[in-house]
């Protein structure tokens, strides 16, 4: 790339375009509210947003509605109106806290949250389907849930050309065909397949464009921390996938990286040990999780988040714009599917990092609310150690309570973590 | 003739150690923790100067740990309680793989290298079940010295089994176990048991090796070291200092650091 910046303009634009970007997101959805309209609910792991924007839908995702709030520090709040009403504390928090969003008259630490007008649920995470079925019954809203076929075993995915991902890919398909007429329904438009087509177009840049950004990160330092960083630009990827603002948001985000990446710029931390986060980030205490983290010289280099939270945006699919609905059957398939493989064959996905990010430490983190992610990442640890001699972290909190957030607890063990890390660095360094 | 020291700032006591350059104990103190930190670290320092019979001046480095460490501020350094726990283990018993760390609030297994360096550990979570919390409610609903929980345990010939993990309704079971005609000994045998089998646990995850050291102030219980050494069907060592070993393991660490600091620096050759 050609010197054409300035480390002042560029370092660091990608963060603060993301949240201003952010914020406008939550402004239009505002005002969708106040004029009493109607909104799209759709989930991270397969949103169909390139279907619901042809439709002009505004999109709400209550995931990142809750995740919100816990990052503004009021989620007890919306977590406790919604235990008030009669939600066990053992379910998801992100669940109850979009249920205390909805109690609350859509009111919400970055705007008002408009009503579903419709809810699209794909079977990537068991709760979501549960989860809709609430708005089903607080609005009477349609529900439309996509089944996608996952891997059925581990190793053993069906790629394309194969008949059983073709047969796959056809499942998918006819699905997409009936969710369009469920949107000619509740929009009373009629589906614009050039409209289509450009907003395909918006999400392969996009798309294109994240797997770059992930894999400048191979180099030290890392140009971006996963934890902190990346959760900023998972916020586009999914709130604005589609857009214009979407796709140029990426392809100056991708030559920011490149930048950095160029110039031996890495993120503000000084970058003593390589790490890979697997789990969902805690976010109640979420920057301060991080600098427990920094502290030390530690950056996340990558995490297993940053595949599944982007819906699987991560294997750059590239829509066929001839071919736009066959093509997206077969998007969705793909990158949902990895999706789901970064939930529930993690330790494939956090063994294929090692190599390549130069990682020196995983930290696992399973989270109270949702054991749909966090089952299996014990096994997933054992694996790891018995194929490698990374060492690893084991911490336990949650995504959203602080109730069972101990900071001290958690500091504990990340120092003996960090005492154990460089013990093995000095032993490396004498032999 | 040069000292270093530990201070371990636990949950329930705190506990000072000196070592001398060959490594040996020259002395150790041990108070209550109670509401001041750093009072209670300044303290159990003081006296273990005293019992040493040697100047604040003649330690050259002092290394805290535990959860108040932060709180020893006359500390050079601080070390997590973890990485010091398997440091004095090892030191103590060199054999040792597996280290059991049973404190007030915590419940620890440390898997540690030869060099009593930690390889993996894994601690209770956010509750205490499993931990020295968990036998003082049971001393409180049966009205017994903790002291005496152990060896009034050893007298059951039938364990109670204690199905609750949590150390609030422990009380409530055990009392109702009471009411049922239990007899005290078999009551407080079943929560040893059930103590032991969720450290059984925790070392079960980090990999139990041939030779396991238990430490912290649990290990004085000479009931709990009969239930461990029953669920893990061998013989654990335990030393009459293992409550001291995070102390021990800090100051073994404040020594490493004064001869490192000893060492000739390197010249440079052009």
């Amino acid at each position: 790339m050609a010197q054409k910046y300035l480390s002042d303009d560029i370092v660091g634009r990608g963060s603060k375009d993301g949240a201003a970007l952010f914020r406008d997101w939550f402004q239009e959805l505002t005002g969708v509210a106040e004029q009493g309209k109607g909104a799209a609910y759709v989930f991270v792991m397969g949103s169909l947003n390139e279907i619901l924007k042809t439709f002009d839908f505004p999109v709400v995702f209550p995931e990142i509605n809750s995740l919100q709030t816990a990052v503004r520090r009021v989620a007890l709040d919306y977590l406790n109106e919604a235990e008030d009403y009669g939600y066990s504390p053992d379910i998801c928090g992100y669940v109850k806290a979009d249920v205390g969003v909805q109690l609350r008259g859509g009111e919400h630490p970055m705007g008002r949250i408009p009503k579903p007008s419709l809810a699209v649920v794909t079977n990537a995470c068991n709760t979501y389907i549960k989860w809709a079925e609430i708005w089903e019954r607080m609005y009477d809203v349609p529900i439309f849930t996509l089944d996608i076929p996952g891997t059925r075993s581990e190793g053993n995915q069906f790629l394309p050309g194969t008949p059983n991902f073709e047969n796959d890919m056809k499942y998918v398909a006819a699905q997409l065909q009936e969710l369009i007429e469920l949107c000619e329904k509740v929009s009373g438009k009629k589906f614009d397949i050039d409209k289509f087509r450009e907003i395909l177009k918006h999400t392969n840049t996009m798309n294109r464009n994240w797997q770059k950004i992930l894999e400048f990160n191979q180099k030290s330092p890392a140009v971006l921390n996963a934890l902190t960083d990346g959760t900023i630009y998972l916020g586009v990827a999914n709130g604005l996938r589609g857009t214009p603002e979407g796709a140029k948001f990426f392809e100056e985000l991708a030559e920011e990286m490149e930048f950095k990446a160029m110039n031996g710029i890495g993120t503000l931390t000084e970058e003593k040990f390589r790490l890979v986060f697997v789990g969902v980030p805690c976010y109640p205490i979420f920057r301060r999780f991080n600098e427990f983290f920094t502290e030390w010289g530690g950056v996340f280099v990558h995490s297993t988040y940053l595949w599944f939270a982007s819906g699987g945006a991560n294997v750059g699919f590239q829509y066929d714009l001839q071919n736009p609905l066959d093509s997206l059957a077969e998007g969705v398939l793909v990158s949902v599917r990895d999706a789901m493989d970064s939930m529930f064959h993690h330790q494939a996905v956090t063994e294929s990092f090692i190599t390549p990010f130069n990682v020196e430490g995983v930290v696992y983190h399973p989270i109270k609310s949702c054991r749909t992610v966090s089952t299996g990442l014990a096994d997933g640890r054992r694996h790891l150690m018995e194929k490698t001699d990374i060492p690893t972290l084991f911490i336990e909190s949650d995504l959203m309570d602080q109730r069972v957030v101990s900071e001290a607890q958690m500091k504990n063990r990340i120092d003996a973590f960090f005492e154990g890390l460089i013990s093995k660095q000095q032993l490396a360094a004498d032999i | 003739m040069a000292y270093a020291a530990g201070v371990d700032v636990g949950s329930t006591q705190t506990k000072a150690i000196i070592i001398d350059e060959q490594r040996d104990i020259v002395s150790r103190a041990l108070a209550d923790t109670g509401a001041n930190v750093t009072a209670a670290a300044e303290k159990v320092f003081q006296k273990a100067l005293v019992a040493a019979d040697i100047g604040e001046e003649e330690v050259e480095y002092v290394i805290g740990t535990g959860y108040g460490r932060y709180k020893v501020t006359f500390g050079n350094k601080q070390v997590t309680e973890i990485s010091c726990h398997g440091r004095g283990a090892a030191h103590m018993f060199p054999k040792t793989g597996t280290v059991i760390d049973m404190g007030g609030q915590d419940s620890k297994a440390i898997r540690v290298n030869q060099n009593g360096e930690i390889v993996d550990f894994c601690m209770n979570d956010k509750c205490a079940a499993g931990t020295g919390r968990f036998l003082g409610a049971a001393a409180v609903a049966l009205d017994i010295p903790l002291s005496e929980l152990g060896t009034t345990a050893l007298r059951s010939e039938k364990a109670v089994r204690i199905s609750t993990t949590c150390t609030v309704f422990a009380e409530s079971e055990v009392l109702s176990w009471l009411g049922k005609g239990k007899k005290v000994e078999d009551i407080l045998w079943g929560v040893h048991q059930s103590i032991a089998a969720r450290s059984i646990g925790l070392l079960r995850r980090v990999g139990i090796e041939e030779e396991v050291t238990f430490t912290g102030g649990v290990a004085k219980n000479s009931g709990m070291i009969k239930a461990l050494e029953e669920g893990l069907h061998t013989r654990l060592n335990v030393n009459e200092d293992s409550h001291f070993m995070g102390a021990l393991g800090a100051a073994l660490f404040a020594l490493d650091t004064i001869i490192a600091s000893r060492k000739p620096a390197v010249k440079e050759v052009n």
